[in-house]
């Protein structure tokens, strides 16, 4: 089951892939790499955050494991987008780079995004599991930060059309509202 | 291994075989090595058959000799919001645009108004090819040899009185045309404007055309304003309406943005977009990036009209 989600996970970068030796990727390669690694990112970061939620609302009780491997190929995304960025943007001009990262709020947030993403990926295996035990929830918690970032670092760079960082902003908010109604029922069941 | 033909080309076509190699160059530098001398999709969609030559174009003044970006790439590659917000959504669905009958109204401070037919409006000049940079305000940009012609020359004609200060243009409002309309990414319809002196500076120009031929629908046909000193946002394309005016008229993306985009618009690589740096460019079809010349590189032409402004103020 993990080797289908990863196949699928992968789709989209080999398409890149093809699309790059045939010389199909548009008058500015660049961008669409940059732009296709930066959507996905985003949305299988999203699509790992719904697998709890489709477990528990739609009773698939065995793709729990699809959580780490939706969010390692987020990761993954979000490492081409960056490195992306890094090199064939700023081609590893650093003080550009900081430039960037510290006045234009959109790349603030989508470098904080990436930031967190870093721990979350390092500590995925089932011996860091193990190690953290209980701590180990909370840190990945991280994750719905992350695509928060995520989300405001595509709103913040369209010119004028916001239809698909708003349609991204969407899932989000539905998996937090989900996420948020049941911790306060299990609070309520706790305590009351 | 997928080998495609390259279509025949007549000799009469312009050539861009250099820009197709260093193209190449490129992926095999930046991906998987490339053996395939396929060409992309969009070029052979975009048939130049489709775009009938323009007779009678005499080279014009103020040409850049640099490398012209490849035709397939200029007429792909689009910001034309009436058609869709992505890159390729214009080619994809200009085709709904119906540039014949077109007529424009030339109104305001004129001593002649009146609706006018294309043919009619173009066809007292002699159509000119300047060979012009476009600088995006994204911070990419081409080399687009245009076919057009002076606008100063054609507002000549149509006696501006004393009071006209600025030139306000306006795009075709039709959403059943222009599918991009039916919804307010900006208001529409699309209006720009310029200062009298800008619309009459010899550089700036009506087009017509580009690459010799007929001007295809994504790139703002009929006819559309090129005023190559500024961020492409200025050329406003589909043109239905010229009006002089005494006040500085709105303009779309300042309406949109106004901390962002301005009125004047000047390419100035020392005043940034507040989002991102204009300092340099990314020239559609290079791999590295270039640094960002003031005014476009047209500063000796244009400099002129602005000195003693603060070009930080007025942007």
């Amino acid at each position: 089951m993990q080797a289908a989600a990863v196949s699928v996970g992968l789709l989209p970068i080999a398409g890149v892939s093809v699309r790059a030796m045939l010389g199909s990727l548009g008058a500015n390669p660049i961008e669409e790499i940059t732009h296709v690694t930066g959507e996905w990112t985003l949305r299988w970061l999203l699509v790992s955050l719904s697998i709890t939620p489709l477990r528990r609302l739609g009773g698939f009780p065995r793709i729990a494991p699809l959580r780490r491997t939706f969010g390692l190929l987020a990761f993954f995304y979000s490492c081409l987008h960056f490195l992306t960025w890094l090199a064939l943007d700023h081609f590893f001009d650093w003080p550009e780079i900081f430039e960037d990262i510290l006045e234009r709020r959109f790349v603030t947030v989508g470098f904080l995004g990436f930031s967190m993403m870093l721990p979350l990926a390092v500590t995925s295996t089932k011996a860091m599991m193990r190690r953290l035990g209980r701590r180990w929830n909370t840190l990945h918690r991280l994750a719905y930060t992350a695509a928060i970032c995520g989300v405001l670092h595509y709103i913040w760079l369209v010119k004028a059309d916001l239809a698909a960082p708003l349609a991204h902003a969407a899932v989000l908010a539905t998996l937090l509202g989900y996420r948020a109604h049941v911790h306060r029922n299990q609070t309520r069941t706790t305590t009351g | 291994m997928l080998i495609r033909q390259a279509p025949h080309i007549s000799t009469s076509e312009i050539t861009d075989e250099g820009l197709v190699l260093r193209r190449r160059e490129f992926l095999r530098g930046a991906a998987a090595a490339a053996g395939v001398a396929a060409l992309p999709a969009g070029a052979r969609a975009a048939a130049k058959e489709n775009h009938p030559l323009l007779p009678n174009v005499k080279p014009g003044a103020f040409g850049t000799d640099e490398e012209r970006t490849r035709y397939s790439d200029a007429i792909s590659y689009n910001n034309f919001y009436e058609f869709g917000t992505r890159k390729g959504d214009p080619a994809r669905n200009a085709g709904s645009l119906r540039t014949k009958p077109w007529s424009i109204a030339i109104e305001g401070e004129v001593d002649k108004p009146g609706r006018i037919d294309l043919e009619d409006l173009i066809a007292p000049h002699t159509l000119e090819e300047r060979v012009y940079r476009m600088r995006c305000v994204e911070a990419w940009s081409m080399v687009i040899p245009w076919v057009g012609v002076p606008l100063g020359k054609l507002l000549e004609r149509f006696a501006p009185t004393s009071k006209a200060k600025y030139v306000a243009f306006q795009t075709l409002l039709d959403p059943m045309q222009m599918p991009g309309q039916r919804r307010n990414v900006l208001d529409w319809p699309y209006v720009e404007g310029l200062r009298m002196d800008e619309a009459v500076h010899p550089l700036t120009i009506l087009s017509v055309g580009m690459y010799g031929r007929v001007l295809p629908n994504q790139n703002g046909a009929p006819i559309r304003l090129v005023v190559p000193w500024k961020y492409g946002f200025k050329g406003i394309k589909s043109i239905v309406k010229i009006r002089l005016t005494e006040k500085q008229p709105p303009t779309s993306w300042n309406l949109s943005a106004g901390y962002e985009y301005g009125f004047y618009a000047n390419v100035n690589p020392n005043v940034d977009h507040p989002r991102w740096s204009q300092a340099r460019e990314r020239r559609i079809g290079d791999f590295l990036k270039r640094d960002t010349l003031p005014f476009n590189g047209y500063a000796d032409q244009v400099a002129s009209l602005y000195t003693g402004m603060d070009l930080r103020k007025y942007f």
